[in-house]
Parts: C-alpha cells; sequence; structure tokens
C-alpha cells in the first residue's frame, strides 16, 4: 500500500509556483501604493488625528515631508520595495512603531483565530455535510442547505454584531470582544479560550457554507456509486458505509476547497477581528488603510498574499497526491 | 427532524463552547467584587490617544496620568506647581520665565528627575524632526536652557501671556527617550513618566491599563489599578456600565439618563468650552454678507437646541468663551429675535422672493452647510439651524460629508464645526478669528476677517497685566456681535456615570476632545475608597 511521495514532481510545482509569485507580488504592492495614493484619505490627517484640527498649515507641512508622503509615488514605492527586501519593512505612522514590531506581536493571535475558525468550519461542515447527504431532500438535508444559503448570505460582521447581542448582552455568558477580561493586565490562557469562542465561531460558521455544501454533495454523489452498491451488497454496516466508502471519496473536493478558501478566510477577519476588537493583523490593516499608513499596509497585503499563494499551492499538492491522475503540472 | 437537527448543532456548538469555557472557572473577577475597600478601577472611554509619547503630542494638557508638567490644572483650572516648586518667575516684559524644579522626584524606574529632562522635552518636540502635530501651540517658545539641575529657563519669540498653561505639559526622561527614535522608538508604546500611575499594558483599540506608582511624590494613589477601556460605541459602553464590567463611563445624555435611578451610581456634568458653530464663510456672497450673519445670529433659537438636542445638557453659545467663565464679556448674549433677523434683512435689502427666500441684486439667500457624516449631534445642530433660517427667508441646504469632502470646501461652504479649549480665552479665540490664520489647516474655517478684532486678539495674547487683557477680549465678543462670521450655537456638557463607591471625583472645564484626560477620573490618583460595607452595587 505504502507509496513513495513524487518528491521531484512536487518540488518542482513548488518552484514554478514561487518564480510566479514574484511579478504578482511586485504588482499587488503597487497597487496598494497607488490604490492608497488615489484614496481620499489623508495620511497627515489621519497621524496628526485630533491635533490636526488646531495645527498650523506649516506644522501639517512639516510632518508630510517627515512622513516622507509629499513625495511622488513611484519613488515612494521603490523605496519602500528596495528596504523591504533588504528586511527592513519600514514603520508605520499610526502605530508609531516599526512594522515588523507591530506585525510580530499580531499574527500570533491571527493565525490562532484564523485556525481556530478553520477547524470549526471543516468539522462541524463535514458533520452537517454527511448528515444532510446521506437522505439528500430529507427534512435535515433541506434545512441545512437553507440556513447554508442564508449564511452564506449573511456577512460575517453582521453575524458578529448579532452573536455579540445574544451571547455578551443579552445572556451575559461570553465577552463581547478584546482578548483578555477589561480588568485583567494579563493574558492567560483560559482568558484568552473564553475570549477566542465568539470570534472563532462567527468566523467559523461564516465559512462553513461552502465546506458544508462540498461535503454533502460529494457524499451525496458517491452514496450512487459503485463501490458504496459493493459495500452495501457486503452487509457492512450503513455508518461503515458512510464513513468508510462515501465521505472519503466525497471529501476529495474539500482538498481543493482549502486552498481557495483562504482569501475569504482572510477577508472574514479582516470583519471579524474589527467587530471584536481582536489584535491580530487584520484589524490592524483595516486602521492602516483608513490611515493610509503605506509601510504597514503593503507589508500587510504581502502577508496576504503570499497567504493566499500558498493556500492554492498546498491544495493543488494535496490534490495532485490524492488523485494521481491530476499530476503536478499546473 | 428540524428540531433534532437545531438540538444537534446547538449540542455541538455548546460542547465546544463549554470545551472551551471549562478552564475559565477561576475566573479572578474584578478586584474589590467582595469585602474589603475597593482600589480597582475600570472605565469606559470613547478616545483613544494617538501616542502615549510626551514628545510626540500626548499629555500636552495635563492629567496624563503616566506623566507629569512643570505646571497642573487644579478642579478649577487654576494652575498649581507641579514638577516645578511654584508658579514661574516672568521676567524681561513676558519673555523670559523660570522655573524652580522640585527635588527628590525620580522616574518610574528609579532615575532622578532634572532640569535636563525638561530642556530635553521642550528642544525635542521643538525640532521639526519629530513628528508632533501639536506643535504650534508652543509656537511662542523660542529657547529653553537648564540652569544647574534646578531650574529651568524659557524664552519666547514674544509675550505670550498664556505660557505658563502651556507649560502642563507632559515631562518626559532623556535617559530612555534620547536614546530612541522620537517617533517609532518603544518609548511611544512603552512611557516611563514622574507621574503617578505606571502603563502596564495598551491593548490599541481595546484598553490602556494602569498601576499605582508606589513611589510617587505626590503619595501613592489609593485606586492601586486603574484600566481605561476603549469603547467606541455608545450603547455597548452603557451596556457594560449596567453589567458590572465598567466602573464608570462616558455617555451622550439620553443614555445617562437611563443610569438616574441607580442608587450605586452618580452622574457627573462636566462644564465645558466644547462649542457647536456654524461658520459664516467670508468667501461666500450670501454668508459672508455682515446683515445675513447677523440676521442669522438672532434668528437662531439656541435655547431650543440645548433643551431639545442636548436634552438641557448645555447651554447657549455667543462665541468661543463660555457665558459662566470669567472671561465672558457680560451683555453680548444674543435674545432669539426672528422679527428682529426679518427686520435687519428687509432694511439691507434682501427682499422675500415669490418662494418666500430672499434675494438681493439677484443673488438668492442661500448656500450650503456641511456636517460631519455619522455625526448625530452635528446633523441635529444642522438641521434646526436650518430650519431657524428657513423662517427668516435664508435658504440654507444641509449636506453630510467626511472630512476628505468638506475640507476643499470650507473657503466657500458653511461647516458645522466643534471645538473648545479650556483655560486661556486667547487659545480659540486666536485661531479662530485671526486672519492671518484663514484657511490655515483648520484654523479660522470661516476666512474671518476684522481689523478690529485682529489687534485685540494680538493686544490680549502680549501682555500678563489682566485689566488690559480682560479689555481686549471684551472688543473681541462685542465686535462678534457686530460682526458674526460664526454662528455659535451651543456649549455641550460631558456626562458622565460613575460608581459610587469613591470619595474624590470631580469634575474640571473641559475641551473638546475629552479623551482620556478628563472626566472625573482626572484626578482618579486622589481618589480614597469610601468606608466598606457604606455603598455596594
Amino acid at each position: 500500500m505504502k507509496r513513495r511521495l513524487p518528491w521531484g514532481p512536487m518540488a518542482r510545482m513548488t518552484g514554478r509556483r514561487a518564480l510566479a509569485a514574484v511579478p504578482v507580488l511586485l504588482a499587488v504592492t503597487f497597487a496598494v501604493f497607488a490604490v492608497a495614493e488615489a484614496s481620499p484619505f489623508d495620511p497627515v490627517k489621519a497621524y496628526a488625528g485630533t491635533a490636526g484640527l488646531t495645527a498650523s498649515q506649516e506644522n501639517l507641512d512639516q510632518l508630510r515631508a517627515n512622513l516622507g508622503v509629499d513625495r511622488p509615488l513611484l519613488a515612494r514605492w521603490w523605496e519602500w520595495l528596495t528596504s523591504a527586501l533588504t528586511g527592513d519593512l519600514g514603520d508605520s505612522a499610526v502605530m508609531r512603531r516599526p512594522v515588523a514590531e507591530v506585525i510580530g506581536e499580531r499574527l500570533g493571535w491571527s493565525v490562532l483565530l484564523a485556525v481556530t475558525a478553520f477547524l470549526v468550519a471543516i468539522a462541524l461542515g463535514t458533520l452537517l455535510g454527511v448528515l444532510a447527504g446521506r437522505r439528500r431532500g430529507g427534512l435535515i438535508d433541506r434545512a441545512v442547505s437553507s440556513l447554508a444559503y442564508t449564511l452564506e448570505a449573511a456577512p460575517a460582521f453582521w453575524l458578529g454584531l448579532l452573536a455579540i447581542w445574544f451571547f455578551a448582552l443579552k445572556l451575559g455568558a461570553l465577552p463581547a470582544g478584546g482578548l483578555t477580561d477589561t480588568a485583567s493586565d494579563t493574558v492567560t490562557a483560559d482568558q484568552v479560550a473564553r475570549h477566542l469562542v465568539l470570534p472563532a465561531l462567527v468566523l467559523g460558521i461564516s465559512q462553513l457554507p461552502w465546506f458544508f455544501l462540498y461535503v454533502r454533495q460529494g457524499v451525496g454523489d458517491a452514496l450512487d456509486e459503485d463501490p458504496v452498491r459493493g459495500a452495501r451488497a457486503r452487509g457492512l454496516r450503513e455508518s461503515t458505509v458512510l464513513t468508510g466508502h462515501a465521505l472519503r471519496s466525497g471529501m476529495l473536493p474539500m482538498l481543493t476547497l482549502i486552498g481557495s478558501r483562504v482569501p475569504e478566510l482572510i477577508t472574514g477577519a479582516l470583519l471579524v477581528e474589527t467587530v471584536f476588537s481582536w489584535p491580530g493583523i487584520a484589524a490592524a490593516t483595516v486602521q492602516a488603510a483608513t490611515s493610509v499608513d503605506f509601510p504597514l499596509l503593503a507589508a500587510l497585503t504581502v502577508l496576504a498574499t503570499a497567504a493566499v499563494l500558498l493556500g492554492n499551492l498546498i491544495s493543488d499538492l494535496l490534490y495532485g497526491l490524492a488523485d494521481p491522475r491530476v499530476g503536478f503540472d499546473g | 427532524m428540524t428540531a433534532r437537527f437545531l438540538r444537534g448543532t446547538a449540542a455541538a456548538t455548546l460542547a465546544g463552547a463549554t470545551a472551551l469555557t471549562a478552564a475559565a472557572c477561576t475566573n479572578p473577577g474584578s478586584a474589590g467584587a467582595s469585602g474589603g475597600p475597593k482600589d480597582s478601577a475600570v472605565v469606559g472611554i470613547a478616545y483613544e490617544p494617538e501616542t502615549l509619547s510626551p514628545l510626540l503630542g500626548y499629555g500636552k494638557d495635563g492629567n496624563s496620568k503616566i506623566f507629569d508638567g512643570l505646571l497642573a490644572f487644579d478642579a478649577a483650572m487654576k494652575l498649581k506647581p507641579a514638577l516645578a516648586t511654584r508658579l514661574p518667575d516672568i521676567a524681561d516684559g513676558g519673555l523670559t520665565y523660570t522655573y524652580t524644579l522640585r527635588d527628590g522626584v525620580t522616574f518610574s524606574d528609579g532615575a532622578p528627575f532634572t532640569a535636563k529632562d525638561v530642556v530635553f522635552t521642550y528642544r525635542t518636540i521643538l525640532d521639526p524632526k519629530t513628528n508632533n502635530a501639536s506643535r504650534t501651540e508652543l509656537d511662542a517658545l523660542k529657547s529653553v536652557e537648564a540652569v544647574g539641575d534646578d531650574k529651568v529657563v524659557f524664552h519666547l519669540k514674544y509675550p505670550y501671556a498664556p505660557f505658563a498653561e502651556r507649560t502642563v505639559h507632559a515631562i518626559a526622561p532623556e535617559h530612555v527617550a534620547a536614546k530612541q527614535d522620537v517617533n517609532t522608538g518603544a518609548f511611544t508604546t512603552e512611557p516611563i513618566g514622574t507621574g503617578p500611575y505606571v502603563l502596564t499594558g495598551w491593548s490599541k483599540g481595546e484598553k490602556l491599563s494602569f498601576k499605582a506608582n508606589p513611589t510617587y511624590w505626590n503619595g501613592a494613589p489609593a485606586v492601586k489599578k486603574f484600566t481605561m477601556a476603549i469603547i467606541k460605541d455608545d450603547d455597548v459602553r452603557a451596556t457594560r456600565l449596567r453589567a458590572g464590567d465598567l466602573d464608570g463611563a462616558v455617555l451622550p445624555p439620553n443614555l445617562a439618563a437611563g443610569f438616574k435611578g441607580d442608587k450605586a451610581k452618580k452622574t457627573w456634568q462636566a462644564k465645558t468650552y466644547d462649542y457647536r458653530t456654524v461658520t459664516l464663510p467670508t468667501h461666500n456672497t450670501v454668508a459672508g454678507d455682515t446683515d445675513v450673519r447677523r440676521a442669522l445670529d438672532v434668528a437662531v433659537d439656541r435655547q431650543a437646541m440645548v433643551d431639545k438636542i442636548l436634552e438641557g445638557a448645555g447651554k447657549p453659545a455667543y462665541g468661543p468663551v463660555p457665558t459662566d467663565s470669567p472671561w465672558f464679556a457680560k451683555g453680548t448674549e444674543r435674545r432669539h429675535d426672528l422679527a428682529g433677523a426679518q427686520k435687519i434683512l428687509d432694511e439691507a435689502g434682501w427682499k422675500p422672493g415669490p418662494d418666500g427666500i430672499r434675494v438681493k441684486n439677484g443673488v438668492r439667500a442661500s448656500f450650503p452647510l456641511w456636517y460631519l457624516s455619522g455625526d448625530k449631534l452635528r446633523q441635529d445642530h444642522a438641521l434646526a439651524y436650518v430650519s431657524d433660517a428657513k423662517k427668516a427667508g435664508i435658504d440654507i441646504k444641509a449636506q453630510a460629508g467626511t472630512w476628505e469632502v468638506i475640507e476643499p470646501r470650507m473657503k466657500t461652504d458653511a461647516v458645522l464645526a466643534g471645538g473648545g479649549a479650556p483655560g486661556d480665552p486667547d487659545f480659540d479665540q486666536y485661531l479662530l478669528l485671526k486672519s492671518s490664520l484663514a484657511g490655515d489647516g483648520f484654523n479660522n474655517m470661516a476666512w474671518y476677517d476684522d481689523k478690529t478684532v485682529d489687534r485685540a486678539l494680538d493686544e490680549g495674547r502680549r501682555t500678563n497685566d489682566l485689566t488690559r487683557r480682560r479689555a481686549a477680549y471684551d472688543t473681541v465678543q462685542r465686535e462678534l456681535v457686530k460682526n458674526p462670521g460664526y454662528t455659535f450655537l451651543t456649549h455641550i456638557d460631558h456626562l458622565y456615570v460613575v460608581d459610587d463607591d469613591w470619595d474624590g471625583p470631580s469634575t474640571q472645564t473641559e475641551p473638546h476632545d475629552h479623551g482620556l484626560a478628563s472626566g472625573p477620573w482626572w484626578n482618579v490618583e486622589n481618589w480614597k475608597p469610601k468606608t466598606a460595607g457604606a455603598t455596594k452595587k
């Protein structure tokens, strides 16, 4: 049964993708600078905040020069790019700190939230998908499917506000936001766990419909296929047929999905982190964007782009492994 | 089946939730919830400081918790010594200010505070390379020097009467801050100061946590732990206050009213300099017309705005100086007088057209009025103003926009603006009315231009003689009646609801921008827990 992994083709595919990523990243960073430049937000106003309302024009002009936002777009982009390549990501104006530090202390929290949410989505999606796919057109199937379509249409921030209203304000069972209790200074595991529940559930549930629908379809189709019929004919128990045969082949499309859902997960996190005051990089992205904080925004976009490319690569690799007919040519 | 499904999902969800919460049974809860004097406080505020570095503008108006200034404001907004031992000696016709520094003060890291730190702080702020957006406030300052370890001398470019009030500015430690990049160094988020509190954590967008500085030169605070939760949404703040998560919060009048029956909580109503005004730009043919300005000034029903929009928490405004300030020129109050407004316009030749809107020389009495979108208070003021103006035959079109939309139009379009800095009458009036500041950033947004006012404003800031200053600012306010380039509408009180567990809370006169430094907790370092058992939630 043991099969040697095709390391060679996999490595070649990874290499090809890495090369292709270079122009993509270049284009994306330039687009970020260009879009931010074209936006009506003024980085100097954003930096000065309320003090800017009484500052003299001379003071504001000096700030503009200090922040380097008075120079042409291309020059700023090139400078950022060259220093980023040497490892210097620049300083974030809005956070008043080096970009690397801002990302460093926030990345972990975002990964924690995203991974938990992803696991919630996969676990719940698979469970419900199997239940629904077992008898398509049945009551469970119709109920869960219509719920899934509703959820797919519901924006994550709206779900978040709804969850805060219900669990935090009405029931008072779970904290409404933040990483720890308001009165507590130290970050302890139990507090983080409690504060993680709502954002992770909301983000997970907003990702759930796709997983659910794919599994439902996959399992439903598989149940009509020969191996299942054979298994049933051999008198295997229905649960064994379902998990051992139907689910196994029905799960295949999920692999593609895991990779292609990464961008959705990131945009979902943008909204969820903001709603729940979660101190992650997505919340920082929103702040960087509205404050036109070029260095921070560019670094975060690169990170998001890399995550998306990586997600696609992983899902293609997995698919190639699972189904050798596909190969590693992409 | 549906029920089973629902139960199934609910069970699955709950199972996950319980697994995660199980570990949380030992939740420490808020300190002091049971027995003993309460020594921690959590308050909800709406605005977060951009930075905690004095070098970048934090603590410029005092009450910075982490830092001290040379001077400080007391409850009545009078200057008192802080890091200086007494008020400054002023010499050279108001050009030299000399401060003698307090002995034996240390920063929270143990290093002594000396004149070097004062000089470093002010010099760094004046350095153009420092990204300090409030530098304009120290415009009068030419140089600062240390004389020995305990004396600091400030030299001014021109005599500037309110300079002493600028020296409530927080002082940063040279031995820490000088070693870092002033704009992005760790000091901007991990400050070290001489103040009554030490920052223990700042989770951006969530909260600032402080613990008492046990070696504070003015005595260790009784409130040992102080947390400021940043909660932008008013409703969420009110709910968390009711739930007991917060011990105090800033609230709008309608939400504060909900706590009236709560015996365990006390509502504080802070008087302010926080005004709302309509700019009447000089470069607009209608709004720039003195007769139209005067008519609008009396056509507007300020008391109705206070009663209806502010629910009584405020007072009519006739200029940036509030009516209860000692600097207010008595007799400049304007009565609501619609007939008077119509008379002014009739006599000036603004005749009603067929649609009731007045016309003069073919110009229709109409102009746009912008307000910040999403700001309910400004919207209400703008709409009330529009309706009052309509009755006098002036057609104002209220429009919502963000500052990005409004700013390029400020020269010709009216704006519903807000502002206000308590203390010296120079602060607001100079920036609002000085003709040379027309269109300079957000200063003098109406491009107001009046020679008499210009002269009086200069006179008022360049002398330390109280009688002459008072005369100058009286002139400004009386001139504003004759040529009201802005229609001032209201001064807005700020409301705070706080657990009645402490002795010591009070309110200062507050500025427009009431973030961390305002509220009944401006002097939290002096609060004492009420004797145990006297009150409990």
